[in-house]
């Protein structure tokens, strides 16, 4: 049995002339008690970064894997080749959501906190990436979201307190208080079923597309990931069919940095962008300010349009930053710099929309805080509504034996066994006036 | 020490005594694991020793493999049990299969460690047993420790242990022995006997069972949170129940089992998991095979339902005090 590398053999260069070979351990620029400074981050001119027209070869546009698609500049002002011009009440409708979006984030978290359920998982500072996305693509395309993309269903206008009662895992749940919160599934408004497991939907969102080719529909799809999970085989499966068969298919890692505590280095960050992913693939990559919802906006209508014309997928990495912790599970000041998050160069999303609209003299300070104080009203009466339908762990949950429901189509023999079984356990522990619900 | 400082005290102690030992998984380094199992290892030991990996399974248990082959002894950590599946290739076709399909040319001696089993609110991704999916893997060992002095013995007889090994750690009861009623605070570790772990080396040879509590009524075969379960309930009844706590599912302590069976007449099987194809349903067929005439009532299983696990109604899921006493109530009635 080989306990230690085979002997050199003959042959084989002399081992005491060679340098000892070293292994390399990534390492973030900065620690808790560092002060972080992001200067070293290239940001190139908003002028700076060309749009090739939509059916371009993936191998003409390279550069865009490893430069950054902008349209705000630091001043609010939108510019260059990538300005989506998009009317003023649209700005403002997306000002809006990504606001509702970052209320109903608060609200919840802070529901988690005073132990209203499980867990939660906020998307402070990425609020561009899901909203934006969204508003650039049609309402019947097809997503396949990640854990943080609650701002896709409310763009799409999804109901809030059906969120908040999936969150509670109460008598309104639509998902009978089997998953996770946050975990939802919504097929009426081209949602999929957010899974636990990581990068498990980027191949399904192939396989969805594919379909949707393979039929002639004119719907396309969307997949979505963090940085970190873009490590998982998944991704570059998903990756290889989409080239194959030419999917039309979008897909989105977030880069916000993080991936609980390990920086984008050990998703292999170090050494190349996430963009550049798609080069080796043959696929069409963008690397786009994710802070910049416009810069969303224009780089996934471009995309949309290359897909919905049989040119193919892209990959869009959106540069952001995770401004709070990872989940109500996690606490980011164990491994990361405090100033972080305000110190990104790339700002706030939602400061940065806020800016320009009120350059373009569309929008002010007074209309800002009245739509903040009604986007924070409508989330606290969406809360007590749902809060009338239980809270986790109050007793008014899904009746006990949508439990065994769902499981198959019809009810296996064990499985009803198992069920009577349970409420037969129900009622030794409450007594025999215990009805089920 | 709790489980989580006696499982950290494992590694410690092993990357202490041996070079080749190596620790890695997702965020295990500067951050020391999300359950803090490896807190404070790379400090000591150095960012080569301890490592962060990518978010990748079937790439951490892969490289586990080709360490193994250099000579290492790698012990990678998946953050749950449920993220052993995207790695399981590698563990069902590479890693179990090295040492047999090379007639020893290579082994792997590695350790996966991972947290596992429900009761925390984790929904059906953060609550799975797959220890049945394990043992049926021909050529990986399973360990599951069910206190603190356990894991220590038993995570340095793994990583010392030349095969792959699959040591869960039923999350549970991390902070303290679960009682089998949710809705009574948990003692810590720190009441407990077996919460007196010794700093340094000691070992739990695998293979061999514990009995927790001697008896004549029944033998109640046990593993992980739910020995503490058990124990409660039988203690509660008043039972004359004999515990086994089987430790390692594979290697089996089948001749623990045989006598403590010949001995009760009886037997009672309990674990977390689901029922079907369940651990219990190999363990019911052993007794059978080995105890069939010293039986007096047909051996009985109580274990998780056939459904994944649900979020808010998880309580009536697990196997707790009702379920256990109808079995037992059962089971003794003549
Ligand atoms: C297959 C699998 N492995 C591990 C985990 C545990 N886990 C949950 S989230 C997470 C980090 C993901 O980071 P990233 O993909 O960057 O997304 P972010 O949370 O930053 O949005 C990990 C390791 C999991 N859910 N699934």
């Amino acid at each position: 049995m080989p306990e230690t590398p085979p002997e050199r053999s003959e042959g084989s260069r002399p081992a005491s002339n060679l340098p000892p070979l070293s292994l390399h351990i990534p390492e973030p620029r900065y620690r808790p008690g560092d002060t972080p400074d992001f200067g070293g981050i290239e940001i190139p001119a908003v002028e700076a970064t060309p749009r090739p027209g939509e059916a371009t070869k993936p191998d003409a546009m390279r550069d865009l894997c490893y430069g950054l698609v902008r349209v705000l500049d630091f001043d609010g002002a939108a510019k260059g080749p990538w300005n989506p011009n998009l009317a003023p009440d649209r700005l403002r409708s997306m000002l809006r959501t990504m606001m509702l979006l970052r209320a109903f984030d608060d609200r919840m978290f802070r529901a988690q906190r005073q132990g209203k359920t499980s867990f939660y998982m906020k998307s402070t500072g990425e609020e561009a990436t899901s909203v934006a996305s969204t508003m650039a693509i049609d309402r019947t395309d097809m997503v396949f979201p990640s854990y943080r993309q609650q701002g896709i269903l409310i763009a799409r206008d999804y109901p809030l307190i059906q969120m908040m009662n999936q969150i509670y895992s109460n008598r309104g749940d639509h998902l009978l208080g089997r998953q996770l919160p946050i975990m939802y599934s919504a097929p009426e408004h081209g949602f999929f079923s957010v899974s636990g497991n990581l990068a498990t939907q980027y191949p399904q969102a192939v396989g969805w597309a594919m379909a949707s080719a393979s039929k002639g529909d004119t719907r396309i799809a969307t997949a979505w990931c963090g940085e970190g999970s873009s490590a998982e085989g998944d991704f570059h499966s998903a990756l290889t069919f989409a080239t194959v068969y030419n999917a039309p298919v979008i897909f989105n890692v977030v880069n916000n940095q993080w991936a609980i505590s390990s920086f984008s280095g050990f998703a292999g960050g170090e050494r190349t962008t996430f963009a550049a992913r798609a080069v080796g693939y043959g696929i069409a990559g963008l690397r786009v300010d994710g802070n910049d919802p416009l810069a969303v906006y224009a780089a996934t209508q471009w995309a949309a349009d290359r897909a919905r014309t049989n040119n193919g997928p892209t990959l869009i990495e959106h540069f952001t930053y995770r401004a709070e912790g990872h989940s109500t599970s996690d606490d980011p000041s164990a491994y990361r710099a405090a100033q972080e998050a305000s110190a990104w160069p790339f700002g706030d999303p939602i400061a940065r929309l806020r800016q320009h609209l009120e350059r373009l003299g569309e929008w002010d300070a007074e209309r800002h805080e009245a739509q903040e104080k009604e986007l924070d009203d409508l989330v606290k009466t969406t809360q007590k509504q749902a809060e009338k339908l239980g809270i986790l762990g109050h007793g008014m949950h899904q009746p006990f034996e949508t439990m065994f429901e769902d499981v198959f189509e019809e009810m296996p023999w064990h499985l009803k066994e198992q069920c009577a079984q349970m409420l037969a356990e129900q009622e030794a522990k409450f007594g025999p006036d215990w009805k089920p619900e | 020490m709790n489980m989580i400082e006696a499982i950290n005290s494992a590694m410690d102690v092993m990357l202490g005594r041996d070079d080749k030992v190596v620790v890695l998984g997702e965020d295990v380094g500067y951050f020391g694991g999300v359950f803090r199992a490896t807190a404070g290892l790379q400090k000591k030991h150095g960012k080569t020793r301890v490592f962060d990996t990518p978010i990748n399974e079937c790439g951490i248990i892969g490289v586990a493999v080709g360490m193994g082959a250099y000579g290492l002894r790698p012990v990678p950590e998946i953050q749950f049990a449920d993220y052993i599946y995207p790695g399981l290739d590698q563990l069902v076709s590479e890693a179990a299969r090295l040492r047999y399909r090379s007639a020893n040319d290579y082994i792997c001696p590695m350790t996966v460690r991972t947290p596992f089993g429900g009761g925390i609110f984790g929904g059906q991704t953060h609550s799975q047993s797959p220890e049945s999916i394990m043992t049926h893997i021909c050529g990986v060992k399973t360990v599951i420790p069910s206190n603190p002095y356990d894991a220590k013995g038993l995570l340095i007889a793994a990583i010392e242990d030349n095969d792959p090994v699959v040591f869960l750690e039923p999350k549970r009861i991390y902070n303290g022995p679960f009682s089998g009623y949710y809705d009574r605070p948990v003692e810590p570790w720190s009441k407990h006997a077996a919460s007196a772990v010794p700093e340094g080396y000691y070992r739990i040879d695998l293979g061999k069972a514990a009995t927790v509590r001697e008896g004549e009524a029944v033998t109640v075969l046990a593993y992980g949170t739910m020995v503490h379960v058990a124990k409660t309930i039988i203690e509660e009844m008043g039972v004359d129940a004999e515990i086994l706590d089987l430790r390692t599912l594979l290697p089996l302590d089948v001749e623990a089992i045989e006598a403590s069976v010949k001995k009760t007449g009886r037997c009672l099987i309990i674990h977390e998991a689901t029922r079907t194809s369940g651990f219990g349903a190999e363990l019911a067929a052993l007794v059978q095979e080995r105890c069939f005439y010293h039986l007096e009532a047909p051996v009985e299983r109580v274990t998780g339902f056939d459904t994944p696990y649900p979020h808010s109604l998880e309580w009536a899921y697990f196997p707790g005090p009702v379920r256990i006493a109808t079995a037992l109530t059962k089971i003794l009635k003549d």
